[in-house]
């Protein structure tokens, strides 16, 4: 019997984006339903309804929500394609405490360096550079962060990157002079297929962000 | 303060493992550290307690932890794991040959996360609301839009419980899992916010799934021994009260 899989995505969401590298990663054939998010479907609000968002992965008509409990779920129902997660337990707990990091910090702090202005912002961006920074640090002379190959944290933290121009431009500093080895491990992992098809253009989402900022009458 | 928990190395119960060197990090009034003891107990792996010190940070917290400088950390033969999600799963995946702390099928896993989650970002917040409104002007109203927050959030855990319980006893099924603790953990710090504030959270109308459940987990053996008094906890609640309450620093 065929696998049917949906995934109720928003273009820009950058969790979305790992979902779609993780299935892309491992060939699996999928429906993307595009949400509109001021006037979500009925599916959507019937398949999370505990947080109404997106992304939400349907498999066989089970819903799976939040971005990184859906690429852990991908890793285990699909292991034996392209394995994301390391098998040592040990590389296991480190691979997840980077990706619970990311969760913490990157969104919120990139979020941040958009929607603020003057003393505000400059905090931001520096507290944003901290964390890319020790991100970098973690990456070492390593390819990936999962070692030779792409892995967990890569699929995690790659999706920043087509936000990394809209953050650069609001705050007006430039990531690579900060981070090049994180912008060269990005460029990296953009060689792969699953991952340049998954990211939108970073001007197109210079632009959704400024329209964003429009909406919210954030100068 | 009187400590229950004692800070010598607990008696191994007879694991046929080599017991490795296992050092927990950690304060005795914590949820989260509760939960890596809890997850050890159930696997019968022997560990060492190093209590924290109130107000501040031991020298090996800074090192194996240098990026949030928080508790619980696991060590194992040397080797830091942080986040009390992380350490638990870690433990289960270590130490197989005890029961499993988090369902073996993919989705009964990802659902087990998904409430994890919920629990640790949007429910638990909800209930520390509830002492925040205390401190604020108009105490009243905030108190109980915050408590209405927590009891609409039980009732969302109340069914989340039917399903994941499928009739037994716990969210893990016969035995405590991955969800049973995580929201266990938080059971002292609930009860003692019901006592402080004179309110009933978790009651026989609206959640009694959750009533006989919460009885079930406090009287659990791998649970019993690392479950703070509310009395102790009512100390510290009330340190924090009276932080909060305190006219901001000049």
């Amino acid at each position: 019997m065929a696998d049917e899989v949906v995934l109720l995505d928003f273009w820009p969401s950058p969790f979305g984006m790992r979902v779609r590298i993780a299935l892309a990663e491992k060939g699996i054939k999928y429906e993307y339903k595009e949400e509109d998010l001021r006037n979500k479907s009925p599916l959507l609000l019937k398949m999370n309804p505990v947080h109404k968002k997106i992304p939400v992965l349907i498999h066989n008509g089970k819903p799976i929500c939040e971005s990184l409990i859906m690429v852990q779920y991908i890793d285990d129902v699909w292991k034996d394609k392209c394995p994301l997660m390391p098998s040592d337990p040990y590389q296991r707990s480190q691979a997840r405490f980077w990706a619970d990091y990311v969760d913490k910090k990157i969104y919120e702090c990139g979020r941040k360096v958009w929607t603020t202005k003057g003393e505000e912002q400059a905090a931001a961006k520096e507290e944003f550079i901290g964390c890319l920074k020790l991100l970098e640090g973690e990456l070492g002379d390593k390819p990936y962060f999962g070692g030779e190959k792409m892995g967990y944290v890569d699929v995690v933290l790659v999706p920043f990157y087509s936000w990394f121009y809209a953050y650069e431009t609001c705050g007006n500093f430039s990531v690579e002079a900060e981070c090049p080895k994180l912008v060269a491990w990005a460029k990296r992992c953009l060689e792969k297929e699953s991952v340049s098809k998954s990211l939108p253009d970073p001007h197109k989402v210079y632009d959704f962000v400024l329209h964003l900022k429009k909406r919210f009458g954030i100068e | 303060m009187f400590c229950k928990c004692s800070s010598s190395p607990r008696l191994c119960l007879g694991s046929a493992m080599a017991t490795s060197d296992v050092k927990l990090l950690g304060a005795w009034a914590s949820p989260y550290v509760m939960r890596p003891r809890i997850a050890l107990n159930i696997k019968s792996v022997s560990y060492e307690f190093l209590e924290e010190t109130v107000g501040s940070k031991s020298q090996l917290l800074l090192q194996s932890n240098p990026v949030h400088k928080k508790m619980p950390v696991l060590i194992h033969a040397g080797k830091p794991i942080c986040e009390s999600l992380i350490i638990m799963q870690y433990i289960d995946e270590v130490w197989t040959n005890g029961p499993s702390i988090l369902p073996s099928d993919p989705y009964d896993r990802a659902i087990a996360r998904f409430w994890a989650a919920y629990i640790d970002d949007k429910w638990f917040p909800s209930v520390s609301g509830i002492t925040r409104a205390q401190g604020e002007e108009a105490k009243a109203v905030a108190t109980a839009v915050a408590i209405e927050q927590v009891s609409a959030g039980l009732v969302v855990l109340e069914e989340a419980f039917e399903k994941c319980s499928k009739g037994k006893g716990y969210f893990g099924g016969e035995q405590i899992g991955y969800v049973d603790i995580v929201l266990g953990s938080f059971l002292g710090w609930t009860r003692m916010t019901e006592k402080m504030n004179g309110v009933k959270l978790i009651d026989e109308a609206k959640t009694p799934g959750l009533v006989g459940w919460a009885e079930r987990f406090c009287a659990n053996n791998a649970v019993k021994e690392v479950m703070p008094e509310t009395e102790k906890l009512e100390e510290i609640a009330k340190m924090i009260q009276a932080k909060f309450r305190a006219p901001p620093p000049k």
